[in-house]
């Protein structure tokens, strides 16, 4: 008969089996039996099948020579303003927005005019689909209480403050779009090629993964967002990952500026280049103090440094920032 | 056999791996130089039932994991550091992605502590450390931990914060306030007073199994999954469709269910990429309070 637990569990030659003790033994046999025990050639099979997607029917848009990328505008109208004057002076063919137009910032539907004047072609970010859906926060699911009040602030103030026709316009946004710039295919998403709401931050985006995201979507370039923070990382395989940073707020790293990305066809690579954008921040703190939106948010575009919903951030990105 | 095995596999619901993107290592098998009287694993010095992981194991798993693209590498045992190679083990893992240990904290020692930083310095991807801890204070720590683990634990988390390290501190609903916002305010006090200005906090519900059902009582019959029951897109929250678990055993489906043979899926990452079925009670706590073992 098994054994139950002593006050303290005295295990030597035994073996915990759910509730019960049982001879380390007959453990050891029990799990040996369990599962499968592929040979090579099937294995090698169970990983092809495993790396296998289905097919992605996302019309390609292009060729384009050189296309401005940028993700996060939280409805700072200010430095959108500004990206759509700096990527026409560049020389951007085409500009893209990966989602997220609302929360944080004042106004949202400042922000629809620029996106039609600019011609700019967008993908749904985890903000639309929220706002498109009637979803009541952004579900960040926070396990701090000031994230979720600071959160519920962000979301509620777009919530109320954007037109039904600008939701219902959000909603019929495409999740993905695919770009060719020069030979190679940029496939442009929000969080990742998964889910919208997945962050792909630097430090947690190893080379393997990303290699085979690439290879599953059928791509040259992945372009992403959603995290707040650029960065860009050439696989070996010489392809390239980018997340393109946010237009809506400083990527946490004491300066003012904001990031987007250029994407360039040069003929041995893919030209990436993140580009610090300037723009009016002292007006838009102006206007969230009017707007009557958190100071913590105004302190933010301000100093630089992220002051709420810093939970998300993996250790070393948090490591490197002042909260 | 156990109550378990009594559940139909017929009548539960199967889930499949949508993605490997977290591989766990049970690197310190199930020892530990705790008994927790709360551990769903029921480590403790003298279970063997999984031992330590060699490096030589876990570089045969990273290499399989690296051609499947997993995405993030968790340890625990166990006690981490009570497997000598536990340091060469890391090192090796972060030259290929992000690592989180789970640690009861008590060998964090100042030179083991600066060591970690540089690890976490060298390398282009996150280390990170989670500390478990039951209470605020050794009056509601202690007699889930052990006698003087309080003192203890704080102690190492002190050592992490002056090495410049950031743990996640993790505690379990054992601490019956910790689910509340009050409850988590007093731990971010408690954290700030050591010295972890940006204070990290997971908490956890409680499995029913092992120690813990000696403790508070095991699962009742009802808490069981049954197929139709759960919707599809449920099934897509479970981690067990994102995760598997590395052990000196062979790959098991989850962290939670190490010591259940069943759970067994084979001897490699391409072995165990199949579908799981969800006859455990364990599997209805991850469903009902939408568990992640993920920091």
């Amino acid at each position: 008969m098994p054994l139950r637990f002593p006050a303290f569990p005295e295990h030597r030659g035994l073996a915990t089996w759910g509730e019960t003790l049982v001879p380390l033994a007959e453990f050891r046999a029990a799990a040996a039996g369990a599962g499968r025990a592929l040979g090579d050639a099937e294995r090698e099979a169970a990983v092809r099948a495993y790396r296998t997607e289905p097919h992605d029917s996302t019309p390609i848009e292009g060729p384009y020579s050189r296309v401005a990328v940028f993700g996060g505008v939280y409805n700072n109208h200010f430095a959108l303003a500004a990206l759509l004057e700096d990527a026409a002076r560049r020389g951007a063919q085409a500009v893209y927005c990966l989602g997220d137009l609302g929360g944080f910032g004042p106004h949202p539907e400042k922000v629809r005019p620029l996106l039609a004047a600019g011609g700019v072609l967008a993908i749904q970010g985890n903000y639309e689909e929220s706002l498109a859906a009637g979803r009541e926060d952004c579900n960040c699911g926070y396990t701090d209480p000031r994230d979720n009040h600071f959160a519920a602030i962000s979301y509620g103030y777009t919530e109320r403050n954007c037109s039904p026709e600008f939701k219902t316009w959000m909603g019929m946004l495409p999740r993905r779009r695919r770009v060719r710039v020069g030979d190679r295919e940029l496939l442009l998403v929000h969080g990742s090629p998964r889910r919208i709401n997945e962050f792909l931050f630097r430090s947690t985006s190893p080379v393997p993964f990303l290699e085979v995201q690439l290879d599953r979507h059928r791509c040259d370039a992945m372009l992403c967002t959603h995290t707040g923070l650029h960065w860009h990382r050439r696989l070996p395989s010489g392809r390239d990952v980018v997340n393109v940073g946010v237009i809506g707020r400083p990527a946490n790293d004491g300066g003012t500026s904001v990031w987007y990305a250029l994407l360039e066809d040069y003929e041995d690579k893919l030209g990436v280049e993140l580009v610090p954008l300037v723009y009016d921040h002292l007006s838009l703190a102006a206007e969230m103090r009017r707007e009557g939106l958190p100071a913590e948010f105004v302190e933010t575009i301000l100093t630089g440094w992220w002051t709420t919903c810093l939970e998300i951030l993996p250790a070393r990105e948090r490591a490197a920032s002042r909260y | 056999m156990i109550e378990a095995e009594t559940v139909s596999a017929a009548n539960a619901p199967r889930v499949a791996l949508k993605a490997l993107d977290t591989l766990w290592f049970q690197v310190g098998g199930t020892l530990c130089n705790l008994a927790c009287t709360h551990c769903f694993v029921s480590c403790s010095p003298t279970n063997h039932t999984h031992e330590f992981m060699t490096l030589g194991q876990v570089r045969g798993y990273l290499d399989e994991a690296a051609k499947l693209g997993v995405r993030e590498y968790y340890f625990t045992g166990g006690e981490p550091f009570l497997n000598p190679e536990m340091e060469a083990i890391l090192e090796a893992t972060l030259a290929v992605g992000p690592a989180t240990v789970l640690t009861n904290g008590l060998l964090l020692s100042p030179s083991r502590c600066a060591r970690l930083k540089a690890l976490a310095d060298a390398t282009d991807y996150s280390l990170d450390l989670r500390v478990s801890l039951d209470g605020y204070d050794a009056a509601s720590n202690d007699p889930i931990r052990g006698a003087g683990t309080f003192d203890r634990i704080l102690a190492g988390v002190r050592n992490l914060a002056d090495a410049g390290l950031n743990p996640v501190i993790t505690v379990t609903e054992v601490c019956p306030e910790a689910a509340t916002d009050e409850g988590k305010e007093r731990f971010f006090a408690l954290l700030r007073s050591l010295g972890l200005d940006r204070p990290r906090l997971k908490i956890l519900p409680v499995f029913q199994i092992g120690a813990e059902a000696e403790r508070a009582g095991a699962y009742e019959s009802w808490q069981r999954l049954r197929a139709g029951e759960v919707p599809e897109d449920g099934l897509e929250h479970l981690q067990c469709s994102g995760c598997r678990m590395a052990t000196d055993q062979g790959v098991w489906v989850c962290p939670i269910l190490v010591n259940e043979p069943s759970a067994r899926l084979g001897d490699s990452l391409a072995d165990a990429l199949g579908t799981f079925s969800l006859k455990h009670p364990a599997c209805w706590t991850c469903h009902a309070y939408g568990v992640s073992c993920r920091t």
